[in-house]
């Protein structure tokens, strides 16, 4: 075991002295077939290194992170080694500079499109799909009705609804919202619905036999069961949020925002500061989706997903 | 549910307990609701047009649902505007909604078609390659938090630049957004066999080869289906999204992009309907193959 670990840190030492010395060659000056060799020869250094630490425990964690650290290293050598065009696709670095040279400007875009529009949105469809969802639950006839049509409806191209919701609530973060809102609906909606009918009839009589009321058993039993569901679709609802409030922004927007940012400056051929938005936008994506999910893993603690497998 | 199934086709039983009579009753409703709405919404306007001359209610509702540029166009004219550009313009026109339809449909299909081949490759790497699995598997969930919808034009007007116009680039953002749920479901199929299946196909000295294409590749079967009928369902919403702000001049989204631009809302919900429906019938395409597969492999429908 101490000898795969050694091995294996000793190949990332020397990945990581080849990727340093790779980054200044191609930083000073053109580079030739020998330098593109190297790397050649660092890719497989690299295939070996992950390889090793994949197998010990503990250190596999690191993986994932040297993975997309090499991606980053192979996109910045390849655009600067081969000169690729800044319009068709900047270095990382580049992209880097203009991130922290714009900060304020990226800021207030994610407040327009993040805080503005996707929180609040997110919230009141992720609100109103649960409450109709428990609605529903008491109704079989609704559930009947409602829910093939909820099912046929988030397999619907929804975005398109966009122009609409422009028009109706102006150009500003409300009809962004709105999009929102109609976009999360249903899938909470299905989810909680679906989540509402996972306990077991043996549960269930055993709720009654304790003469439980039907608000009794579901907060007792019914909507705890329902949990990994509805945070099933709490994280579905995340992303499509975000895709939500940025495309509506392509119809029309106040000059902020980071729709409006991409769109604008892609007119232009800025692309790092587009590339600079899209980091912004994947890294709130990402955070959100991690926060999520770090809270159903408080909540859901019992579900058999969470117990040490293999 | 149980009783449902069984008491489906029996006369009062399928009215009490099946599926039909719900749905109709909550179709209507939301007929109603659109109507109302429709005048709600429009009403204002109307009203706005009559000045001082003196108006009826019923006149009201009547112009309420006729009017050119409503807020929320009534059913019906969608409807209108719906045979209009479907059945009475001839299906090459650039006026017909068929045509654009197909320019949608074309990029979906080869974007579909596109992601579950990469989608299924990079399931079989994830499978069978303990160093894919660890270092791929996160970068593959991680790809999916860029807003790839939201940065879709981007794609069609940098690819533009380099010389790929029309189909493919369009073609390729569906690729990016439905190899995901493939990969995601076939790793998990490919993975279903249990414990005593794989050792059995051990005992009988299988190579790698044979236990992927006797036992796993079956075995996913139905995962894959589950994840075609999302792939197929978001590679369409990839294709629209691409055609939108990039100066497309065909396609859903075009039509979209130009009634809004233009104050067309008939036209919009008509796109919009003709994309709903698109959507419906290729997952009920998907489910369709689903049974047939389903039933030549042997199993219960």
């Amino acid at each position: 075991m101490s000898g795969r670990l050694g091995i294996g840190l000793l190949l990332t030492a020397l990945l990581l002295a080849g990727c340093w010395w790779a980054l200044g060659q191609v930083h000073t000056g053109p580079v030739g077939a020998p330098f593109w060799l190297v790397i050649c020869v660092l890719l497989v250094v690299a295939w070996f290194a992950m390889d090793r630490l994949a197998s010990i425990s503990g250190w596999s964690r690191l993986v994932p992170i040297m993975f997309g650290a090499w991606l980053l290293f192979l996109w910045e050598v390849a655009v600067i080694g081969f000169q690729v065009p800044r319009v068709l696709l900047p270095a990382p670095s580049a992209i880097g500079s203009v991130f922290v040279a714009s900060l304020d400007m990226l800021r207030a875009d994610f407040v327009q499109t993040f805080v503005r529009a996707v929180i609040p949105g997110w919230v009141m469809g992720c609100g109103s799909g649960f409450l109709v969802a428990l609605l529903i639950d008491r109704s079989p006839f609704l559930q009947r009705g409602l829910l093939p049509i909820g099912n046929l409806v988030s397999a619907l191209p929804i975005i398109g609804v966009a122009p609409i919701m422009v028009m109706w609530f102006g150009f500003d973060w409300q009809s962004k919202a709105a999009v929102v809102v109609i976009m999360t609906f249903f899938p909470m909606l299905v989810n909680t619905t679906a989540g509402l009918t996972q306990t077991s009839a043996i549960e269930r009589d055993l709720m009654h036999s304790y003469a439980a009321s039907y608000w009794q058993t579901l907060l007792a039993l019914r909507l705890p069961a329902a949990m990994p569901f509805i945070f099933n679709g709490l994280k579905i609802n995340a992303t499509l949020a975000l895709i939500g409030a940025l495309v509506a922004e392509f119809f029309g927007t106040p000059i902020v925002g980071m729709g409006f940012r991409i769109s604008t400056e892609v007119g232009r051929m800025n692309l790092d500061l587009v590339w600079a938005t899209i980091a912004v936008a994947a890294l709130a994506g990402s955070l959100s989706y991690a926060l999520l999910a770090a809270i159903e893993r408080m909540v859901t603690f019992w579900h058999p997903s969470y117990r040490r497998q293999r | 549910m149980a009783a449902a199934a069984i008491g489906a086709p029996h006369g009062a039983n399928w009215l009490r307990t099946g599926r039909t009579l719900p749905v109709l009753v909550v179709t209507l409703a939301i007929l109603a609701i659109w109507y109302a709405g429709a005048v709600w919404l429009n009403a204002p306007q109307v009203v706005d047009r009559y000045g001082d001359e003196p108006w009826t209610w019923t006149q009201l509702v009547e112009d309420s649902w006729a009017m050119d540029r409503p807020v929320l166009p009534a059913p019906h004219q969608v409807l209108a505007e719906l045979n209009k550009t479907v059945l009475q313009t001839a299906a090459t026109s650039k006026r017909s909604l068929v045509y654009h339809a197909w320019i949608t449909l074309s990029a979906t299909l080869l974007g579909f078609v596109l992601g579950t081949l990469l989608g299924i490759l990079l399931a079989v790497g994830i499978v069978h390659v303990r160093t894919l699995d660890t270092s791929l598997m996160p970068w593959v969930i991680a790809s999916q938090t860029i807003p790839i919808l939201a940065i879709a034009p981007m794609v069609v007007v940098v690819l533009g630049s380099i010389g790929l116009t029309g189909l493919v680039p369009k073609a390729l953002i569906s690729m990016y957004l439905c190899f995901f749920p493939v990969t995601i479901g076939m790793v998990k199929g490919l993975r279903s066999p249990d414990v005593l299946s794989l050792e059995l196909m051990h005992t009988w000295s299988a190579r790698p080869s044979q236990v992927l294409w006797k036992l796993r590749w079956p075995a996913s079967v139905p995962f894959l289906f589950a994840s075609l009928k999302v792939a197929i369902a978001i590679s369409l919403v990839g294709a629209i999204v691409g055609e939108m702000p990039t100066g497309a001049q065909a396609g859903i989204g075009a039509r979209l992009l130009s009634g809004s631009y233009y104050g067309q809302t008939v036209q919009i919900w008509a796109a919009l309907v003709m994309g709903s429906v698109m959507a419906g019938l290729l997952i009920a395409a998907i489910a369709w193959m689903e049974r047939i597969t389903l039933r030549a492999m042997g199993t219960k429908p």
